[in-house]
């Protein structure tokens, strides 16, 4: 045999590995580059006065109160919303549809909503909620965007959850005398529930770091108030880091970064209750 | 024990049972609604403005200032910006994500999968506004400018390296899955020919799982062309035809939020502008969609 | 190895044996040339069989002729098949079950089943009991039926102390007959069985047969089963399938379990019961 050849044909081989190897670990890589940098930046500002102050333009006295008080709210009211009307969504696709043209349009369209850029549910959310329905740059506006911006994915998700029901358990339940409902209700909704409640989680934590479509229908980032009802008007958090990142001041860089360790810490929580959702409640068939 | 059948009660339960159907339908229906109410606020406005701009202008035009006088309304630097972004993004995105998902395929060992799966799932679930901050106050400056003095505080660059390590996990899961899916007995059969791991992964197992390699491509791109909120602080706002990435440019995205931003009344040309240009980027991004669909039905391997 | 097997009969053969097709009031369910459709595929031709109450019937046949399919059109569970079809009557207690305006629901409630694979529902032993009952708007005592289920179905001993324990957690053996207590608990008229015991090993077999050898006294029991020495063990009519060269499984022949294993009137059915059969 051709024995250089072969050598270096193996010695392409241990480079690419390597090769592939590094490109894997970009990602890690960055991921620790900007969590570093955004703990260098953000940290010095981290405080009790940080939290429980209102946005301000001097920096030493500002602070993401109302920002976390909004993100709260309408992470509140979406999951109020998005969760049975998803929910509901799913269980019809996977347990009552007929196979016909209709329930295939309704597949075909959840896909590609799942695609539609952000923004574009804004321009919808300023249209249909803001000024259509004169909701006006409310809570309740944006709750309502953000649930069609994240129902794609909260249906897809439960879709697998429920599918991963076997179909003995329904047998079970329809040899009983169970109807459809009952069925769905007792013995599917329980043991598929563990996995909708995390792909729901997961759902929404997109929603709350998600700033581009409420930029298009709040705008605003200087509230000094809490929302104390669904037709108030609100920033959030990512919103408030948008308008912190973009003043050239260095202070409010370290505002910015301050507020985003503030959103990801929220986010991680709930990624933390989603996966402690979904080890700790699983079925094991 | 007393039979439990009471004819009222089934009589309202069957009531109930359709009441419940009919119910979980309208849920279901909502998405074909959504669809419906994007195509009918994004097209009422755009209809108006095109009664007041051509169409030839708007799409030919290589000058878009709507929001100053002289206005002129060519959405080409926008497209350009956009296109810019995309691409730079995939020129990041496409070999990190591919090597990536060869590499989990292919070579890693369980532990090291466990360790880089979430990373990368974190990664994918970092908000965008946050990788515009690492664009605009680390990318730029701690890199960027250093390497090249000339770079502006906005640039295209930057734009494209974050919005690209935004989309890896995306190439690198939908490249991974599409890879894994190629049965183990095909690359037996390569080993069993004395071909290197490497050769096995792109001689054999690449070209099985091209179509949905592919379509992992043309979805990360319609991603990325998506993408607002790190473009509208990475890239700046300054529509213009060039290549320059070290120049600061504009996208579709950003311009829709930089006049979201300013307080534009509605029934004005500059508010229906956002119309405009969120239809041509809806419309866009659904082509790729659809055809990275396409892709997948069409070129699907029969083994699969 | 093949030689004629030596089949041991159940002990409570009915006192009407000799007419293998019975009729009159002893009778509960009656196929009347019944089809059955899946898709453009036609699993079941002509089928037609009548059910004597309180005794265990076996169908019996190689597998793919359509067993579990002749089970299912008693209940309707078919049609939760999306593009299943059945053609034809099936008489219960007089009325047809397919008749417009039955409820399918109010069958599976009279009409109980057990399946192959013991399939509890992921909650307490409890809960699986209660179910039925608790759906159908049962308003007693339900502690009490669910004891006596769990009484009949021979589990409550072995599961007294742990009624609030994951219904999971019990062996195969135990879930079947949890399964079994589970229909017992809507006091259905009939009990159809798809190889109730195939998944099981020979003690917890054992267990299965001698219970509905027991609750025959009450129930009319269908089983289906591939296993022809329990179908001689437990039943006191068996019926044998085939499927035709399309694949429809229709019925051989009918009659009582002790006819068919010992003087099968069809050369098939001699051929299957004597292992001759693919």
């Amino acid at each position: 045999m051709n024995t250089p050849r072969r050598r270096l044909r193996q010695n392409i081989a241990r480079l690419f590995y390597w090769i592939f190897l590094a490109a894997t670990l970009v990602g890690v890589l960055t991921l620790t580059v900007l969590l570093i940098d955004i703990w260098r930046d953000g940290s010095p500002w981290l405080d009790l006065d940080f939290m429980n102050s209102f946005p301000s333009r001097f920096p030493e006295e500002a602070g993401v109160k109302s920002a976390l008080f909004g993100t709260i709210w309408l992470l509140a009211l979406t999951a109020l919303i998005s969760f049975p009307i998803g929910v509901g969504a799913a269980i019809y696709l996977e347990e009552y549809a007929p196979r016909n043209w209709v329930t295939g349009l309704i597949q075909t369209n959840i896909a590609n909503l799942a695609g539609v850029p952000s923004v574009v549910y804004g321009i919808l959310g300023l249209a249909l909620f803001v000024r259509a329905l004169a909701l006006g740059r409310s809570v309740l506006a944006g709750a309502l965007t953000m649930t069609l911006l994240i129902l794609p994915v909260i249906i897809i998700a439960s879709r697998e959850a429920i599918r991963a029901v076997p179909p003995s358990i329904r047998d079970g339940a329809y040899a009983l005398g169970a109807t459809r409902w009952q069925t769905v209700r007792e013995q599917v909704l329980p043991a598929a529930l563990p996995g909708i409640m995390t792909g729901t989680i997961l759902a929404l934590s997109r929603a709350i770091g998600e700033s581009a479509p409420l930029i298009m229908i709040s705008a605003l980032s200087y509230i000094a108030f809490l929302p104390g009802g669904i037709l108030d008007q609100f920033t959030v958090l990512p919103i408030q880091i948008f308008n912190w990142a973009s003043r050239p001041q260095p202070e409010f860089r370290g505002l910015a970064a301050a507020a985003i360790i503030v959103l990801l810490v929220v986010l991680l929580s709930m990624n933390a209750v989603a996966i402690y959702l979904r080890n700790r409640y699983r079925v094991q068939w | 024990m007393p039979r439990p059948r009471a004819h009222a009660t089934r009589a309202s339960s069957r009531l109930s049972e359709r009441a419940m159907g009919s119910m979980l339908f309208l849920c279901a229906a909502l998405s074909i609604l959504t669809t419906v109410g994007i195509v009918l606020s994004l097209l009422g406005e755009t209809l108006a403005f095109f009664s007041e701009v051509s169409p030839i202008e708007f799409f030919s035009g290589t000058q878009w200032t709507p929001l100053f006088q002289p206005k002129h309304f060519g959405i080409l630097p926008l497209i350009n910006g956009t296109v810019m972004v995309a691409l730079g993004a995939s020129l990041v995105a496409v070999p990190i994500g591919l090597g990536s998902a060869i590499y989990l395929s292919e070579y890693a060992p369980e532990r090291v999968r466990n360790l880089v799966k979430p990373a990368l799932e974190v990664l994918a679930g970092i908000p965008t506004v946050v990788y515009g901050y690492f664009a605009l106050q680390f990318i730029t400056p701690d890199i960027l400018q250093r390497l090249f003095p000339e770079a502006s505080v906005f640039n295209a660059a930057s734009a494209s390296i974050v919005v690209g390590i935004m989309i890896i996990p995306m190439v690198s899961s939908l490249s991974e899955d599409a890879l894994s899916a190629v049965p183990r007995d095909l690359r037996e059969a390569a080993y069993g020919l004395g071909a290197t791991k490497f050769e096995v992964a792109t001689r054999v197992v690449l070209p099985a799982a091209l179509s949905g390699v592919f379509a992992s491509f043309i979805l990360a791109l319609s991603r990325a062309i998506g993408e607002t909120m790190a473009v509208s602080l990475a890239a700046g706002s300054t529509p213009r035809l060039t290549l320059n990435f070290l120049e600061s440019i504009q996208t579709m995205t950003a311009y829709i939020v930089q006049v979201s931003l300013g307080d534009t009344p509605a029934g004005t040309i500059e508010f229906r502008t956002i119309f405009a240009v969120g239809t041509t980027l809806f419309a866009i991004t659904l082509g790729m969609n659809l055809l990275s669909d396409w892709v997948i039905r069409r070129y699907r391997e029969a083994y699969r | 190895m093949v030689s004629p097997l030596r089949f041991e009969f159940g002990s409570s053969l009915p006192q009407s044996a000799g007419d293998p097709h019975p009729a009159g009031n002893n009778l509960v369910l009656e196929a009347r040339s019944v089809r059955v459709w899946y898709g453009n595929f036609m699993a079941l031709r002509d089928i037609s069989i009548a059910i004597q109450r309180n005794q265990i019937t076996a169908i019996i046949g190689p597998s793919g002729c359509g067993k579990s399919t002749l089970l299912r059109i008693f209940n309707r569970m078919n049609e939760l098949i999306p593009t299943a079809r059945t053609e034809g009557q099936v008489i219960f207690n007089g009325e047809d079950i397919y008749a417009d305006g039955t409820d399918p629901v109010e069958i599976r409630q009279r009409i109980g089943m057990v399946f192959q694979k013991p399939n509890p529902f992921p909650k307490s032993i409890y809960e699986n009991v209660a179910f039925g009952p608790r759906i159908n708007g049962f308003r007693g005592n339900l502690d009490e039926v669910v004891e006596h289920s769990l009484r009949q179905a021979a589990l409550w001993d072995e599961v007294k102390d742990k009624l609030r324990h994951s219904a999971l957690a019990l062996s195969g053996g135990q879930q079947q007959r949890l399964c079994i207590a589970r229909a017992l608990a809507v006091e259905p008229e009939v009990i159809l069985m798809d190889e109730p015991a195939s998944a099981l090993d020979p003690s917890a077999t054992l267990k299965i047969e001698e219970l509905m050898r027991s609750l025959a006294r009450n129930y009319t029991i269908i089983i289906v089963t591939h296993n022809m020495q329990e179908a001689a063990r437990v039943s006191d009519r068996t019926a044998f399938m085939l499927a035709d060269e399309q694949r429809a499984g229709h019925i051989i022949e009918y009659d009582l379990t002790k006819a068919i294993f010992t003087k099968p009137r069809d050369q098939r059915t001699e051929d299957y019961i004597t292992g001759r059969f693919g």
